[in-house]
Order: C-alpha cells, then sequence, then structure tokens
C-alpha cells in the first residue's frame, strides 16, 4: 500500500510536510514487507541534526537489517519511542502511528524533490521485477 | 546442592598469604554443582540433539562440511603437540625443545604455498574471516610502502559477508560489483569502476553460485593495472586443489580455510584456521613471526621484520588445527588432492543434474563443488527454501545453506563434497524429489516439517524483542 | 584413495548418469589456468602419517616443568573433558544455523554465555572469539561504537602481546591509542586520569596484569563513567574463582583468554577468546550470540539471535568480520566449569594463589633474589628481580628440565633481571623446591 498525500525516496522512506515546515518521515508499506518482523530499531536523538541522504537509524529483523536515510535535512524535532516498545505497529499503520522521527526541514527543496506516490509506485514495480 | 563433579587436588602447601580482602570476590560464582556422571549424561544428551558430518549427509554450501579423520584427533592429542606452552621458543633453549611443532608449521607452509602456487605463507589467522583481515591489512601495508592513497576495496555482490566486513574493518571502503548474466562477475562494470583509488579486490573462485568464472585471469590484470592487488577467497578452494593454482590465475593474497579444504573439523562453529599465503612481493609484510629453516637444519621463529604488519595472533596460529590439517594433506599426497577436487565436482554435478527438473536451476551450466538452486516454483506454492530445509531434516539430511547468495531467490546452495558416496547423494536426491512432488500435491505437509526434532521452528522474532541471552 | 567414497567404476556410472564425462567437469577451467602435477610427496599410510608425527612429537618438550604463563597456563584438565568434547556429535557439526538439529549446541552455548555471565558478574556475553587477544581488540572496537569517539587509553602493563597485537589492527584507523606506563608495576592512576577526557572512548586495564599483581579498578571505572568513557578489563578466567570480578568493579566490557579453562596449551592454539558487557550494550557486541526460544508447541529451544549485527546480514556495516567462532572451546571451557563447579573452581584458584605464595617465599629466601616490584598483592604470577641477566638463567635451567619463566625484557625495556614466574594448581611443593634449589646454583 502506498500512501498517496505521501512523497518518497529511493531508498523507501515516505515524507510528509506539516504544518510550519515539518516533515514526518517513515518506512513504506513496501520496505516493512521486505524486512519481515521488525525487532529492533535505533534513531536518532532529538535536536540531532540529519543530512538528506545520510543514515539516521536502523531498522533490524531477525533475517535484515536495513538503513534509514534521511528523505531531508535538518533538526530531528521528535522520535517516536512508541515503535520500539511495539515495533509491529510499523506493519499495522506504516503511515501514521509507525512515524518513525519528525524533522525540521533546513530546505524545502529537499522536500520538493522526492517522488510523488504515483512514481514511487512505478519504482516499486520496477525493483520487484 | 553441593555437590561435586572432580575432586581438586589437596594442598601440599601453607596458606601463608591471605589476600587483601577488598581484592576477593564476595561469594564464590553460581557455578553448576554436579557430580561427574551429572554431568556427562547432560552433554551426552545435548551431543544427541546435534546433527554433525558423523551423523548425516550435511551438504551445507559453501562450508565443505566433508569428512573429518579420526587420526588426525589423535595426533592432536599427543602430548608433544597437546602439552607445549607456545612461549617455549622464545625463551633461550626454548627453541631446541619445539622443534616438531616448529617443522610441522613449516612444512606444512611451503605444503600451501606449493598447492596455490604462492611464495610464502603466514599459520596465524585463526579463522576464514581472520585471514581476509590479515590479508587486506597486507594490502594496505603494501599501498602505504608505496605512497599510493588508496580507499576502496572492490567486492562481488555475490561474496560471502565477511569480505566486506573485513575490508571495512581494516579501514577501506567497499564497493560492491554486479554479477553479469552468467553469474560471474561483471567486467564491463567492474572496469567502469577502476580508478586510482582502487586497493585492490577480493573474489571468490570458483564463487558462490559454484561457477568458475572464465575471464578470472583479465579481473587480475585489470586490478593489477590500477597498481591494485587481486585476492583470492579460498573458501571455495576444495573445487579446484590440485588442479588450478590461484596465484597462476593472477592473484596477489590468497587465505585458505583449513577447515574446510583440509578437512579439520568444525567443531559447531570453529575453531578453525585462515591461513593467507601472498606472492614475493608481498612477502615482507606477513605478520611477525615467521618459521625459517636454518642452514644447520633446525627451524627457528624470525622476528626481525621491519615492513610486516605486526602480529595479529598471539603465537603462530591455531597449531592444533594446522597439525590436523598437515596430518591430512600428508595421508593425501599429490594425487590425492587432485582427486579431491574431481570428486567434489562430479557429486555437485551429479545432484545439480538430477535435480533440476524438479527445482530452478538458474544458472544451468556445469558447476564446480557447489550447486545453487532456487526454491522459487515451491514459492508460488507457499513452500519456500525454509520449508524444503526443514522437510530435509525429517529425511535425516542436514539442509543445504539458504538464502545465500542473495542474488538468487529462494536460494538453496547445495555442497555434497568428495567424501560422499553415491548411495548417499540419491537418498538426498530421492527425498529432494519426493519434497518437490509434495510441494505439488501436499503443501502443508512440507511447510509443518520438522516433526521429528526435539523442538519444531522457534520463534526467533520473539526471541529477540524478548531477549534472554543468560540466566543470571 | 583415502577420505573419497566413490570407486572408478561408480564414478563412471555417476558421469553416465548425467550425460558428462571426467574432461566436462572442468570444461569451464581454461587449459592454460590448470598447474601440472603437484610437487609434493605421495599419499601416506594412516600408520606410516602415526609414525612420523610421532616422531615429530617427540622432538618436543614433554617432561619440563611448567612455570612459564605469561597469559597461558598449565592447568590440570580432568578427563571427562576430553570424552565429552570429543563426542563427533559436537566437533564435525557446523554453526547452528538450523535451530532444530543444533539444540546441543545451541544449549551449549546458551550455558556457557550464562557461565560467563555468572564468573565475571556481567549480563551479557557472546558466543566465544578467538583468543584473549582479539577479544580485547573487539572491545576495544566496541567501545568506540558505543561512544562514538575514537580515544582509548591502554595500561602497559596489559599483557604486552596483546598491545601489539591491538597496535598491528588500528594501524590503518583513525583512532588514537595512547599507552600509560605502569606505576611501580599497576596501572598509573595519575597518568591515566590525565589523559582521561571527553574524547575517550574507552581505558583498557587487565586483572591480574601482566606482571601477576592484582588490582581492584573501581576508581578508574568510575573515572572514566565520568567522562562517558568506559572501563574494558580483561582478565584470567581462573583468578575469578576467588579475586573480585570485573562486575562488581564496574567494568563495561570484560574480555579474556580462556585457555586456562580446560583447553591444553597446543603450542598457541586453538584457544577461546571470551567477552562480556552490560545489557545495554549487548547490541554493539560483536560475535553470535544465543537467545532462548519457544516454539510453535511453547517447547523452550534455542536459536542464534540479533543476527542483524553480524556480517552476513550487515556485511560492511556489520559489528565485526568475525564468521566462525571458537565454539568448540568454549563448550570445552563449560565442561571444565560444569565438573569444577562453584566449590571447584574457588579450589583451584585458592591452589595456584597459595602454591605461588609458597614459591615466592622460597625464591625470594635465594641470596640475590628479590621481589622486583613494591605491591606484593599477586595472584598466581611474579616478577623476581635476579642478580643476573634473567635469559641466560632460563636457558641454563630449561637446560635441567625446568621451565622456570619469562624474561621480562623481551617487552619492557630495562626490565634485563626480571623474571616472570607462574605457578598453577599442578605445580608440587616438590616441583617448587627444586626450582629454588636449581636457581640457586645456577646465579
Amino acid at each position: 500500500m502506498i500512501d498517496k498525500a505521501s512523497r518518497y525516496a529511493e531508498t523507501h522512506e515516505w515524507a510528509r510536510l506539516e504544518d510550519g515546515g515539518m516533515v514526518v518521515v517513515g518506512l513504506s508499506s513496501f520496505a516493512i514487507e521486505q524486512l519481515g518482523d521488525v525487532v529492533y530499531m535505533e534513531l536518532p536523538a532529538v535536536g540531532g541534526e540529519v543530512t538528506k541522504g545520510e543514515a539516521l537509524g536502523v531498522v533490524e529483523s531477525v533475517k535484515a537489517a536495513a538503513d534509514v536515510y534521511a528523505p531531508v535535512g535538518g533538526k530531528v524535532a521528535a522520535v517516536n519511542d512508541a515503535v520500539q516498545g511495539d515495533p509491529d505497529v510499523l506493519k499495522r499503520d506504516a503511515y501514521g502511528a509507525g512515524w518513525l522521527v519528525k524533522i525540521e526541514a533546513a530546505d524545502p527543496k529537499e522536500y520538493e524533490a522526492l517522488m510523488l506516490a504515483d512514481a514511487y509506485e512505478k519504482f516499486v514495480q520496477n525493483q520487484e521485477q | 546442592m553441593g555437590r561435586r563433579g572432580v575432586r581438586v587436588a589437596a594442598s601440599d602447601v601453607p596458606t601463608s598469604i591471605h589476600l587483601r580482602r577488598s581484592y576477593l570476590r564476595e561469594r564464590p560464582a553460581a557455578l553448576p554443582e554436579l557430580s561427574e556422571l551429572d554431568v556427562v549424561r547432560h552433554f551426552t544428551e545435548l551431543s544427541r540433539r546435534n546433527f554433525g558430518v558423523d551423523t548425516s549427509f550435511y551438504p551445507l554450501g559453501s562450508c565443505t562440511m566433508k569428512y573429518n579423520p579420526k587420526v588426525a584427533e589423535r595426533i592432536a592429542s599427543y602430548p608433544g603437540f597437546a602439552h607445549l606452552h607456545p612461549l617455549l621458543p622464545q625463551l633461550r633453549m626454548g627453541g631446541i625443545l619445539t622443534q616438531g611443532a616448529l617443522e610441522v608449521l613449516y612444512e606444512m607452509e611451503r605444503l600451501l604455498c606449493e598447492i596455490v602456487g604462492m611464495a610464502a605463507f603466514t599459520m596465524q589467522p585463526l579463522a576464514g574471516a581472520h585471514g581476509e583481515l590479515t590479508g587486506i591489512m597486507m594490502m594496505a601495508a603494501y599501498h602505504r610502502h608505496r605512497r599510493n592513497h588508496k580507499t576502496t576495496v572492490l567486492i562481488a555482490d555475490s561474496a560471502h559477508g565477511t569480505n566486506p566486513a573485513s575490508a571495512a574493518i581494516a579501514g577501506y571502503t567497499v564497493a560492491s560489483v554486479p554479477s553479469d548474466a552468467q553469474g560471474g562477475m561483471d567486467v564491463q562494470a567492474l572496469k567502469g569502476m577502476l580508478n586510482d583509488q582502487v586497493a585492490g579486490l577480493m573474489l571468490t573462485c570458483p564463487n558462490t553460485l559454484g561457477l568458475f568464472n572464465p575471464n578470472v585471469r583479465e579481473i587480475c590484470d585489470l586490478i593489477h593495472s590500477v597498481d591494485g592487488l587481486a585476492y583470492y577467497d579460498g573458501a571455495n578452494l576444495n573445487a579446484i586443489v590440485g588442479k588450478v593454482k590461484p596465484a597462476d590465475l593472477g592473484f596477489d593474497i590468497v587465505h585458505l580455510n583449513l577447515h574446510k579444504t583440509f578437512a579439520t573439523p568444525h567443531g559447531s562453529g570453529g575453531p578453525g584456521s585462515g591461513p593467507v599465503g601472498v606472492v614475493e612481493k608481498l612477502a615482507e609484510f606477513l605478520p611477525v613471526s615467521t618459521v625459517i629453516k636454518r642452514s644447520d637444519g633446525t627451524y627457528a621463529l624470525e622476528y626481525d621484520r621491519p615492513n610486516s604488519i605486526g602480529y595479529i595472533a598471539p603465537f603462530y596460529g591455531n597449531f592444533g588445527i594446522i597439525l590436523r590439517a598437515y596430518v591430512y594433506i600428508l595421508m593425501l599426497g599429490r594425487e590425492g588432492l587432485e582427486r579431491v577436487a574431481e570428486n567434489a565436482v562430479l557429486n555437485a554435478n551429479y545432484v545439480r543434474e538430477k535435480l533440476k527438473d524438479y527445482y530452478h536451476l538458474p544458472y544451468p551450466q556445469v558447476c564446480k563443488h557447489e550447486c545453487v538452486f532456487s526454491a522459487a516454483r515451491q514459492a508460488e506454492r507457499g513452500v519456500h527454501a525454509l520449508d524444503i530445509a526443514k522437510a530435509l531434516i525429517d529425511r535425516g539430511f542436514h539442509p543445504p545453506t539458504m538464502y545465500f547468495p542473495t542474488t538468487v531467490k529462494e536460494a538453496l546452495m547445495i555442497e555434497p563434497t568428495e567424501t560422499e558416496s553415491k548411495e548417499t547423494l540419491d537418498a538426498f536426491i530421492d527425498a529432494m524429489i519426493e519434497i518437490a512432488r509434495l510441494a505439488e500435491t501436499h503443501p502443508e505437509q512440507i511447510t509443518a516439517a520438522p516433526t521429528t526434532t526435539p523442538v519444531g521452528r522457534l520463534d526467533e522474532t520473539a526471541a529477540a524483542r524478548n531477549l534472554n541471552i543468560a540466566s543470571l | 584413495m583415502p577420505f573419497i567414497a566413490n570407486t572408478e567404476q561408480q564414478r563412471q556410472e555417476m558421469l553416465d548418469a548425467i550425460g558428462l564425462t571426467a574432461a566436462d567437469l572442468f570444461s569451464d577451467v581454461d587449459a592454460s589456468m590448470r598447474c601440472g602435477p603437484l610437487d609434493m610427496p605421495a599419499g601416506m599410510s594412516e600408520q606410516a602419517v602415526r609414525a612420523r608425527l610421532a616422531e615429530l612429537a617427540g622432538k618436543n618438550s614433554i617432561n619440563l616443568t611448567c612455570f612459564l604463563g605469561g597469559g597461558f597456563y598449565d592447568h590440570f584438565i580432568p578427563a571427562a573433558v576430553g570424552a565429552l568434547i570429543g563426542r563427533s556429535e559436537f566437533y564435525t557439526a557446523y554453526t547452528p544455523y538450523q535451530p532444530e538439529i543444533s539444540q546441543g549446541t545451541l544449549q551449549a552455548i546458551y550455558e556457557y554465555q550464562s557461565a560467563i555471565c555468572r564468573l565475571t558478574d556481567m549480563q551479557a556475553a557472546n558466543a566465544s572469539l578467538y583468543d584473549g587477544g582479539t577479544a580485547l581488540y573487539e572491545a576495544m572496537m566496541m567501545a568506540l561504537r558505543v561512544t562514538d569517539r575514537n580515544k582509548i587509553i591502554i595500561d602497559d602493563s596489559v599483557n604486552p602481546i596483546y598491545r601489539v597485537m591491538i597496535h598491528s589492527y588500528t594501524r590503518n584507523l583513525k583512532i588514537e591509542l595512547v599507552e600509560t606506563k605502569n606505576a611501580d608495576g599497576q596501572a598509573d592512576r595519575e597518568a591515566i586520569l590525565k589523559l582521561l577526557d571527553d574524547k575517550t572512548a574507552g581505558v583498557i586495564v587487565q586483572n591480574p596484569n601482566f606482571f601477576g599483581l592484582i588490582d581492584d579498578y573501581s576508581d578508574l571505572a568510575e573515572a572514566a563513567h565520568a567522562k562517558g568513557a568506559l572501563l574494558i578489563c580483561s582478565c584470567y578466567p581462573t583468578s575469578l574463582g576467588i579475586l573480585k570480578t570485573p562486575g562488581a568493579m564496574g567494568a563495561d566490557i570484560v574480555t579474556g583468554e580462556g585457555q586456562s579453562l580446560g583447553l591444553p596449551m597446543s603450542f598457541g592454539g586453538p584457544y577461546l577468546g571470551f567477552m562480556a558487557t552490560r545489557s545495554k550494550y549487548v547490541r554493539k557486541m560483536p560475535g553470535r550470540i544465543v537467545g532462548e526460544a519457544t516454539d510453535t508447541e511453547g517447547r523452550r529451544g534455542f536459536v542464534l539471535t540479533l543476527q542483524a549485527r553480524e556480517q552476513h546480514i550487515r556485511r560492511d556495516k556489520a559489528t565485526s568480520n568475525v564468521c566462525t567462532n571458537e565454539a568448540l572451546c568454549a563448550l570445552t571451557a563449560l565442561v571444565y566449569l560444569s565438573l569444577l563447579g562453584r566449590e571447584g573452581l574457588r579450589e583451584t584458584a585458592q591452589l595456584c594463589a597459595d602454591k605461588a605464595s609458597y614459591a615466592y617465599q622460597k625464591l625470594t629466601a635465594i641470596k640475590g633474589v628479590r621481589p622486583y616490584f613494591r605491591a606484593k598483592w599477586f595472584f598466581n604470577e611474579m616478577v623476581l628481580d635476579l642478580p643476573c641477566e634473567a635469559s641466560g638463567v632460563i636457558g641454563r635451567l630449561i637446560e635441567k628440565g625446568i621451565a622456570a619463566g619469562f624474561p621480562l625484557s623481551r617487552y619492557y625495556e630495562g626490565m634485563d633481571n626480571a623474571i616472570l614466574i607462574a605457578v598453577t594448581e599442578k605445580r608440587t611443593k616438590e616441583e617448587i623446591g627444586v626450582l629454588a634449589e636449581a636457581l640457586e646454583a645456577v646465579l
């Protein structure tokens, strides 16, 4: 499932612009399905700086691990600690309660450059082949 | 409960000094309190919950689970080897008392040099991945010595995970070279990745698909053209031992897994041994110390090696393992080693041909010591590589390596080794065919496996989420 | 042909069955890449090989009375250890990738991890590493990851063999490795505290240290923690039968050489590197880890866990490149600890200390032989100051059938007359007496 209201990075993060330039970030359902049951995640500290395209954290399942890359650069404004205690929320609600971090985007252009949902859908289809 | 296993010898000296109380532990470590028989029964029972090469066919791809000769175990327990203190040769007059052990190391170096065509060997690395790290450290020393500024090591996308991990831990950036349609390294892609930042390339040959790369010489030449070094991961040497010498292909550094090709026991996951051989121009970088033979026929350790990468192990390697491999090589001799490769390759191709109508074979050409199938066809019926593995367990076989290499979906990697007989292979093939048929007709019987083991499938997700890794 | 099952006839049957010739099997290897016959001897019979190796073994000493230690000790090994680890269901298995048919190995590793935790007073141990030296190097790398810093302070009374290994491994890495010189045989608090800053990832110490001296590093743990650094302690597991544990001192990572737990000296290996840490750092720990699990019917079992840290999944981002470890050696240590048990290990450690202090009294009574350091709290190893060069004395004593100790000048400048002498529970009062007489005679 792909959330139409979000934008996407090629590394399978979704990003959604909220009021005040805040960008909410999570992992797409496709990425979560590929990983399997998530058992652990490592997320950045609130207040830290992240750069677009660089790893901000790691998500681990039993048989795989994936870096989570920052779809936009900026300051980490919030981290969803609830996910650590209930990783299955990623499966249940990837685009809602399964959000991972909120970033105060430094450059709005970085958000604009991300893929729209339709483009991401095609991108995923290509990857599956 | 105060039960005792082994009685400790009575003291024949007075307790004269009482250690300061603050230096002592408050209470003894809470270790088991059992009789010797309790302990023996416990571990005997545990042993019965294991599969080993001695109990079952063990075609675990890339691990070369061949038979481990019993004579090697016997020899490793000779007191002249087992009770030898490793610091003895560092003492004045001590070297004389270790001549037999030093001769084993020296002879083993010479034999391995001959087998892979290298100029010099170190026996020190304690496992295959440790050998990789040692080899990459020598690569770095070579470039430092030549004042080259290199940053990157190129590694095939189908390589074992240890390759990129070893290169990264040695301080290099790793770049992954894609495979071509035939399953080998994509030479065109490699050309595009070459530049003067490239320190070297790590290659397994035959690769993890069990395929010998016909372009391997060209690949080594390409790496040399940017003053890079070609590293041979010897994990799959069993396929070509006695037939092909990696040095003749253009490789500069090679590590061997004595616990694979040279039949030392895998020990439930170690100890292994990962000696590293190099061409002449790299010999000066080998670790300290090396064994030398003096003109009077005696053996000694050489410590004065100014360009060496230094010490990578406390002593001379896993001597007990090296000794076992030495015994194996002596017993096989020159013609025996060549027969190893011939039979390992025949056995793998026999399995490949016999099963190719039942399982998808992504690379249909002649393979070397192992063949890789895909369970993609069965997966469409909901039977995955994992399920096939578990069904094999119920039929008395250790499963092949699953889901590796990752370049093949639903991979099942089968390495029979030369020590297995046609009868064993036929029984395994029959079981695989039966499983393929059941996957069509009764998939639920396969996905319910195993049913014959002390425990069924374990919940690894819950185990990782609610971690219990010690009884404290 | 030894160890090859099929006969020529069977080979031909197999080739016929798959429609290939022997030449086809290597048709992918160009003739120009093939080598000629190997230049090595023809195969030998088992009888001939055993005779040859018995001859080589006979060229090694087996009758030396061993007072040589330096981190590798001649301890007593009960017969049941060999009998149990000699079961081929253990030694011919590989890494327990298939848990249903590897419960023996997996449960044994879980029990081993538990035993290491109980011995060291830590909360998490891995399934083993190659040896005490590589374990210490891995601990150092782990401290860098935990703290995201790059400075390491190491006391020079840590085993010099381990220190040179760490130097080799870090040569291409951007790590600031600072060695502090010992103060009269012990970690120099003043020097370490001066160096300890907010860039420091870890402080590395050893207990008992290379000179055999016992220390309590609680103060260093506290100081390190105050700066956000870790305390890494390498230790001698036999000594933990009686000595204060690294856990009680506040150490964050504990490593050591497990050879003393039932493994023969075997001229340098295979040995056993153990590692333990606090729960909060477990995901930064290298190596395999076994965890408890439940099967579909609720039965208790064990699996490899936290594998996403490892090289086969994380590749160049793994916590370490380690793959094969020393599982059979870990099993050996577990069997040994199970046989000795709670009281047996305590008694063994006490015996070592008692015999060492007896030897100390006998040896320092010899004219010209004095303790090298003022500190007198040692476990089973001591440094003595001889009236002449130690290496020459050691050579003369070897001729008398005694490996009297290790000359410290090999690793410490200026310590030409210093000898490091180890006494385990195996050494008798009589042997200690013979050493004292022989030493007196050669001085």
